[in-house]
C-alpha cells in the first residue's frame, strides 16, 4: 500500500533535558527545575528519560542573570572548541561542560530534546521559540501544544536569521525548544506564570509520549512569527537612552505595528513613530535585559509553515 | 486639632535623590534628565537633584556591596571608613554630609527619595511619623491633584535614630515608590507618573513657601505592623510556595483570616493565620525576598492634620533680615550644589565611558 503522504520517520524521542536556569533571575525555570530535580514523577513519562538541569548554578545563587557573560548566547562552535581552562569566562567553562553533558552538539549522540526555560519582563504570554523552520518534530509538537492550551494562545517565534540567531543552551540538542513566559520582573516568581509554564511543558511531554508510542501525526501547518529586525532606543552620542517604549506600545507584543504608528516617546514628551515599510509584530517589548543588548523590541513578520506527517521510525 | 493653625519654617531646601537603587529606573532617569536639562532656579524653592548610588545605576543593580538605603541609622554614619568599608556605607557617610548631618540645623529641609517597585502599590509616600505635617499635607495634595493613580502614605513606626533610610537625613523626609515595575524596566506610565508626583510636590512646596495657608483635614495613613516570610524548605532554605493567585497585585486590598496567602508548588493554599484583618503591601516586592519578606502588612487609620501656613518675615523675633537670610542660604545652596555636581561628575565620567550603560 502506499501512502500519499510522506511521513518522515524519527526515532524515538528517548532523551530529554529540561534547563532551568540558564538566566539566574529567571525564577519560573529555576523553580520548576528545582522542584523536579527533588520529585521528578510529575515529568516521566513512558520510555524516556527527562533529565531536569540547572545550567547557570552560580547566577542562579546569586539571582543575576548571568556571572561572567551570557550563557544563553554562548554556545558559539568558537566557545566549544575553545581550549578548556580556568581563565575562560565561567559561562564558557559551563558551555564547553553542557555541551559534553547533553550534546555534542551537531552529532548523533547529543540529547533529542532540550526544553530551555525563560521569563521575561515583556508581556509574551506563553511564547515557544522555535530556531529551525525545517524541524517538523518541534513543529509538530509546537501545532499539538497549541491545540492542547487552545482557547489560550501560544505564539511561536522563529529565530531562524542570518544575522539575529543566537547560541543558545539549547542548540546542544537535536530538538531545541524555548519556553518563554511573561511578564515576569527578574528575581520574583508570580504563581500564575509559574503554572503557564508546568501547564505547557505537560503538554510538551504528553506529545513525546505519544510519539514515542508510534502514534502518527499528519501533516499540519503552524503560524509563526519570523524574527525579522533588532530595534534599540533612541539613543544620544554618548550612547545615553534619550525615549522610552511608547504607552500605545508597552505591553502590546504580537500585536500589529503599523508604519506611523507610535513607537517610543522621549523624556520630553516627544512621540517617534515607527517608519518601517510594512506591518510587523514586535515582541520581547522592553526586556529588562536587552537594555544593554541594544534592543528595545524585536520586529516579527508572520509566516505559515509547513510540517509534513511524523512516525517513530 | 483641625480649627489651630500651625506656623512652620520654610522649605525653602530640597533634595530630590534617585539611583538609591540603581535598577530602580522611574528616579534614575528622572535624576538623569534634571541634572542634563540643569533645571532653573526658582523663587521660593532651591532644589538639589542627586544620583544617590553612581556605581549601582552603572551596572544596573539594586546595590554592589550593600543597600544603601539601609546605610542612615545613626550607628552606621558615625562608624568608622576603612579602605574595607563597603561602597555603600562611604556613600551613605558621603551623602549625610552632602544633604545632611542628619539630625542637625543645617540638614536639607526636605528630602525625597525616589524608589520603584515590583509590588502594585500605585503611588505611594513612605515616611517615619505619621504627624510630620508637612509631609501628610504634601500626601493630601498629591493624593488631590492625581486623579489617575491611587496615593497611599505608609508610616513606619521608628525612632529617627534607628530610621534607616536616605529620606531620614532630611528635616522633612519621604520616599516616592511606584509600581508595579520590574527593576530596570522603564515604563512610560510609570515614568510619568513620578514626574508628575515630583512636579506637584514641589509645586506644593512653592505654595507653602509663598505663604499660602493649607486647610487641615484628615488623612487616610497606613502604620507597619509587620512583615510575612515565604515559607521555606528547612535545610535549603529555598521558598516552597509562591504568593496566591488570589494575593498577587491585591495590595491595600484588607487581608481577613483564613484568606488565601501563598500556594505551594504543589498547589495546595496557605491561608492568613492572624486574627486581626490587615492591609497587605510589599507583596511579591522582588529585592524582598533576600530580606526574608513576602508581603508586609498596615493597620490603617485616620489622622487629623492641622491647618498649616510658612512663618512670615519678622514672624520670629530672633530672625535675621530676610535680606541676609536669603544671602546666607544662597551661599550654602551654592557650596551644597558645587559640592554635589562635582561628585555627580565624577560618577558621570564612569558611567559616560561605558557604551551601553549597564554591566
Amino acid at each position: 500500500m502506499t501512502s500519499s503522504t510522506n511521513v518522515s520517520c524519527f526515532h524515538g524521542a528517548r532523551r530529554v533535558a529540561i534547563f532551568g536556569g540558564t538566566h539566574g533571575n529567571e525564577m519560573s525555570g529555576v523553580t520548576l527545575v528545582n522542584l523536579w530535580i527533588q520529585n521528578g514523577k510529575e515529568i516521566q513519562r513512558k520510555g524516556v528519560e527527562t533529565k531536569p538541569f540547572i545550567t547557570n548554578p552560580r547566577a542562579v545563587e546569586k539571582c543575576t542573570r548571568y556571572v561572567d557573560t551570557d550563557l544563553n548566547r554562548a554556545f558559539t562552535t568558537e566557545n566549544l572548541s575553545a581550549p578548556s581552562g580556568d581563565d575562560l569566562p565561567y559561562e564558557v567553562q559551563r558551555a564547553q561542560q553542557i555541551n559534553e553533558i547533553f550534546g555534542p552538539k551537531g552529532s548523533p549522540e547529543a540529547y533529542d530534546v532540550i526544553f530551555d526555560l525563560h521569563n521575561t519582563t515583556s508581556n509574551m504570554g506563553c511564547t515557544l521559540i522555535l530556531e529551525s523552520s525545517k524541524d517538523h518534530f518541534n513543529l509538530q509538537m509546537m501545532h499539538y501544544i497549541k491545540k492542547a492550551i487552545a482557547p489560550d494562545s501560544c505564539p511561536v517565534l522563529l529565530t531562524e536569521h542570518p544575522l539575529l540567531k543566537y547560541s543558545t543552551s539549547r542548540s546542544v540538542a537535536k530538538h531545541p525548544i524555548g519556553l518563554e513566559v511573561g511578564p515576569q520582573p527578574q528575581g520574583v516568581l508570580r504563581s500564575n506564570i509559574f503554572e503557564s509554564m508546568r501547564v505547557v511543558l505537560k503538554h510538551a511531554l504528553d506529545f513525546i509520549e505519544l510519539f514515542n508510542e508510534g502514534l502518527e501525526f499528519p501533516p499540519c501547518t503552524v503560524d509563526v512569527f519570523r524574527v525579522s529586525e533588532k530595534m534599540d532606543y533612541p539613543r544620544d552620542t554618548n550612547g545615553n537612552i534619550i525615549a522610552m517604549v511608547h504607552p500605545n506600545l508597552q505591553d502590546c507584543d504580537w500585536e500589529p505595528l503599523n508604519p506611523g504608528d507610535p513607537m517610543f516617546q522621549t523624556f520630553d514628551g516627544t512621540t517617534i513613530r515607527y517608519e518601517g515599510a510594512g506591518t510587523v509584530y514586535p515582541t520581547f517589548i522592553n526586556e529588562a535585559a536587552y537594555y544593554e543588548k541594544q534592543q528595545a523590541f524585536v520586529t516579527t513578520r508572520r509566516e505559515t509553515l509547513a510540517a509534513g506527517a511524523i512516525k517513530k521510525a | 486639632m483641625e480649627g489651630r493653625e500651625v506656623v512652620l519654617p520654610t522649605v525653602s531646601r530640597v533634595a530630590l535623590c534617585g539611583g538609591t537603587h540603581g535598577n530602580e529606573l522611574s528616579g534614575v532617569y528622572l535624576v538623569r534628565e534634571r541634572l542634563k536639562r540643569k533645571v532653573e532656579e526658582e523663587e521660593h524653592i532651591s532644589v538639589v537633584t542627586v544620583m544617590s548610588n553612581p556605581r549601582a545605576v552603572q551596572q544596573c543593580r539594586r546595590y554592589t556591596e550593600t543597600d544603601l538605603n539601609r546605610c542612615f541609622t545613626h550607628a552606621t554614619l558615625s562608624g568608622p571608613v576603612t579602605d574595607k568599608t563597603p561602597y555603600e556605607i562611604v556613600r551613605s557617610q558621603e551623602l549625610n554630609t552632602l544633604l545632611g548631618p542628619k539630625g542637625s540645623p543645617e540638614a536639607m529641609d526636605l528630602v525625597c527619595d525616589l524608589h520603584n517597585t515590583t509590588a502594585n502599590m500605585g503611588l505611594c509616600l513612605i515616611a517615619y511619623s505619621d504627624c510630620d505635617w508637612i509631609s501628610l499635607h504634601i500626601y493630601r495634595y498629591l493624593q488631590r491633584q492625581m486623579s489617575d493613580i491611587p496615593v497611599r502614605f505608609i508610616h513606619f513606626d521608628l525612632p529617627l535614630n534607628e530610621a534607616y533610610s536616605l529620606d531620614s537625613v532630611g528635616k522633612h523626609g519621604f520616599a516616592i515608590e511606584i509600581g508595579p515595575q520590574a527593576h530596570g524596566v522603564v515604563r512610560s506610565n510609570i515614568l510619568s507618573t513620578m514626574q508628575e508626583g515630583v512636579q506637584q510636590m514641589l509645586e506644593w512646596v512653592r505654595l507653602f513657601n509663598s505663604g499660602t495657608p493649607f486647610e487641615g483635614g484628615k488623612v487616610d495613613v497606613y502604620t507597619m505592623v509587620k512583615n510575612v516570610d515565604y515559607p521555606r524548605d528547612f535545610e535549603t532554605r529555598g521558598i516552597t510556595a509562591a504568593i496566591h493567585p488570589q494575593l498577587q497585585d491585591r495590595d491595600f486590598c484588607l487581608l481577613r483570616p483564613n484568606d488565601p496567602v501563598f500556594q505551594t508548588f504543589s498547589g495546595e493554599t496557605l491561608k492568613y493565620t492572624g486574627t486581626e484583618p490587615l492591609y497587605p503591601f510589599f507583596i511579591n516586592e522582588c529585592a524582598y525576598y533576600e530580606k526574608g519578606i513576602a508581603l508586609s502588612l498596615a493597620r490603617q487609620r485616620s489622622v487629623g492634620i492641622p491647618s498649616i501656613r510658612s512663618e512670615r518675615e519678622g514672624e520670629q523675633g530672633k530672625r535675621k533680615s530676610s535680606a541676609e537670610e536669603m544671602e546666607e542660604e544662597e551661599e550654602i545652596k551654592g557650596e551644597m550644589e558645587e559640592e554635589g555636581y562635582q561628585k555627580l561628575m565624577e560618577y558621570g565620567e564612569e558611567s559616560d565611558s561605558l557604551n551601553g550603560q549597564y554591566k
